[in-house]
Formats: C-alpha cells, structure tokens, sequence
C-alpha cells in the first residue's frame, strides 16, 4: 500500500517537473465564476448547481450580446448605401436566406428565422472561442447536444404535422426493389435517429479537436522558451485552419438542419 | 514499488492504449473526406459550370464522412476522461 502510493507520488512529481506540462484539454473544463478558481477539477463537480453563473454562461451571454450589436446596432440606420457592419449583416441574411431556398425549397422560408439564429449563435460562438483566453461553448456537448435535438425534434414535429402518417414514407424507399426495402427501412431508421447524436458530436468534436490542437503547440512552444520559433509558426497556420474550420462548421450545422427540414418538408424526394 | 503498476494504473494502461487505437478510425474519416473532395474537384474540372451548383452538395457529403471519424475520437475522449 504504502509502496503504491510512492509510485503514484512519484509519477506525480515526474508530471509535474517535465517541461512539458501541457493540459489540453484543461481549457474546457466548466467553473463557476464566483468563488475559489483553484479547487480542483472533483470539487469543482460538486459545487455546480443548475442556477451557478459559470464561464459558460458568461460566454453564453457574451455571444448573444455581440450578435445583436451586430444586427440591432448594425442595421439600425437603413442606409440605401450600407455601412460596414450593415452589409456584413445583410450578406448573411441573403446568404442564408438563398441556403434555405436552394436546398429546402421556397415553403422553407417559414423557418428562416430559427435558421438564421442556429448559425449566428454557432458561427459567434465557434469565432469568439477562438480569441485566447476565451472559452468555446460550442466544444460543450451539453450544449450542441441541445441545439441538435431541438433541429430533431422541430423536424420530426413538422414533417408529421405537414405530411401526417406519409412522413413514415422517407423510411420505405418505393423506388428500391421489393425485397430491398425492408433493410433499407432498417438501415434508413437507424440514420435517423443517429442523425441528433452525429450532428451534436460533430460540432463539439470540430471544435474541442482544433482548440486542443492549439493548446498543445503553444504548450511547446512555452517549453521551449523564447527559441520556440517552429511551434509558433505552428500555432499560426493551425490557428488559420481553425477560423476556417470555424465558419465551415457553422455552415454545415445549418446546411444540414436545412436538408433535414427537406426531408421533412417533401418526404417524398 | 512492484504493486504501483497494478489494478487502477493497469486499467489506465489499456484505457490509453485503447484511445491512441481508437484515433486510428479517423485516418478513414481523413480517406473519406479527401476522396470527396477530390471527385468533386476532378468533376469540377470537367465540367465547371455545374461545379458552383453542387458546392453545398460537397459539403454535406464532407460532413457525413467527417462525422464517423468523430465518433471515433469521441470514444478516445471517453476513455481517456470518463472512468
């Protein structure tokens, strides 16, 4: 017993005097905002009620706030010739407005608003996580994993109500041979209901993977020193590929949230 | 010294093992979405009047490959910090 606990003391010191001490994924990890910041990651989980203000709340907020100072301050003037923050606002308003017309169909533009909002939230929350010392809430699964089930269930909802029982129909594929169709039906079932946990993951996936890529170059480059010159181009190129990561993520999310909306919209094709 | 690589740091061991082996899955996410994206390119070439019409179509064909690599990695994640 005793000779366990030296070996796990010592495998402690030998973490913590390495150079290169680098914590990942210690960037996602949720605290609240008020009180003791160095408790450890277990009591951490004990404090956490559903009403304590933690980062991600903060963050939650921040992001809101940015969005409707973009949109509410941006358009605000109505100029015929637009400022700068105002076409910024218009192009992706055309932009998601021709998405949804391309994909879903014209009768999708009743749901342009929930859309629209679905990718400022993500795209803001993907771009802002990308400043240092900020927090992604777009890498918590808590929070994608919402977003993706309530695009399940708004689509179950409305494909049901718009088609009644023919919504059943995108499950039996009339074009498939026969004896096909009921595999495809079972296989069809199957990638509808993954279709929430796939859309959740992949977001949170994209962003915890690329931000914990990051963390771990600034990590050598912080062993290194001030000769750290290879990990900081590095963190640089990644940190491109990152803001394009970012926006395509957005851009997916909704892109699928508008081909399910099809399915539901015209189960039939 | 003999007992500390036992029990809790041998079930360790195999989790961190299991997770490097379980991010082996998304090279195949990474053959998938490279495969797209080059027969989309080859097509566009051929043809690249159509090719704007079917960006959307690329990259929701991207997504669907991507998100099986994920699942990957989210099983490495599991079993690296959900013990």
């Amino acid at each position: 017993m005793i000779a366990k606990r030296e070996g796990k003391q010592l495998a402690q010191d030998v973490v913590a005097e390495s150079p290169f001490n680098i914590h990942p994924m210690d960037q996602f990890v949720v605290k609240p905002l008020f009180g003791d910041a160095n408790v450890n990651i277990n009591e951490v989980m004990g404090t956490l009620q559903w009403y304590t203000p933690t980062n991600v709340t903060l963050w939650l907020g921040i992001v809101v706030v940015c969005i409707a100072l973009l949109f509410v301050l941006g358009t605000r003037g109505r100029a015929i010739v637009p400022t700068r923050s105002q076409s910024v606002a218009e192009l992706i308003y055309g932009f998601i407005r021709s998405m949804i017309v391309d994909i879903a169909g014209e009768d999708g533009l009743s749901y342009f608003p929930y859309i629209m909002t679905l990718f400022l939230f993500i795209l803001f929350a993907n771009v802002l996580g990308l400043l240092p010392y900020s927090f992604t809430v777009t890498s918590q699964i808590a929070v994608t994993g919402v977003l993706a089930m309530a695009v399940f269930l708004t689509v179950t909802l409305v494909g049901f109500i718009k088609n009644g029982g023919k919504f059943l129909k995108i499950f039996w594929i009339s074009e498939a041979p026969l004896a096909l169709r009921p595999i495809l039906a079972l296989i069809e079932i199957i990638s509808y209901f993954v279709r929430p946990i796939s859309h959740s993951i992949r977001l949170a996936g994209n962003m915890m993977a690329g931000h914990a890529v990051i963390k771990v170059f600034a990590g050598f480059a912080g062993a290194l020193g001030l000769g750290a010159v290879a990990p900081i181009v590095a963190i640089m190129a990644v940190y491109g590929l990152e803001l394009l990561v970012v926006v395509i993520q957005a851009y997916v999310f909704t892109i699928l949230t508008c081909v399910y909306l099809k399915d539901a919209l015209h189960p039939g094709h | 010294m003999e007992n500390a690589i036992a029990g809790a740091d041998l079930i360790k061991m195999g989790a961190l093992i299991g997770a490097g082996l379980a991010c082996t899955g998304m090279g195949g996410a990474a053959i998938g979405v490279g495969h797209v994206v080059g027969n989309f390119l080859s097509g566009a070439l051929r043809n690249p009047a159509a090719a704007g019409g079917q960006t959307a179509t690329m990259f929701i064909g991207i997504a669907f490959a991507e998100a099986l690599g994920i699942f990957s990695f989210l099983v490495a994640l599991l079993l690296m910090y959900a013990q």
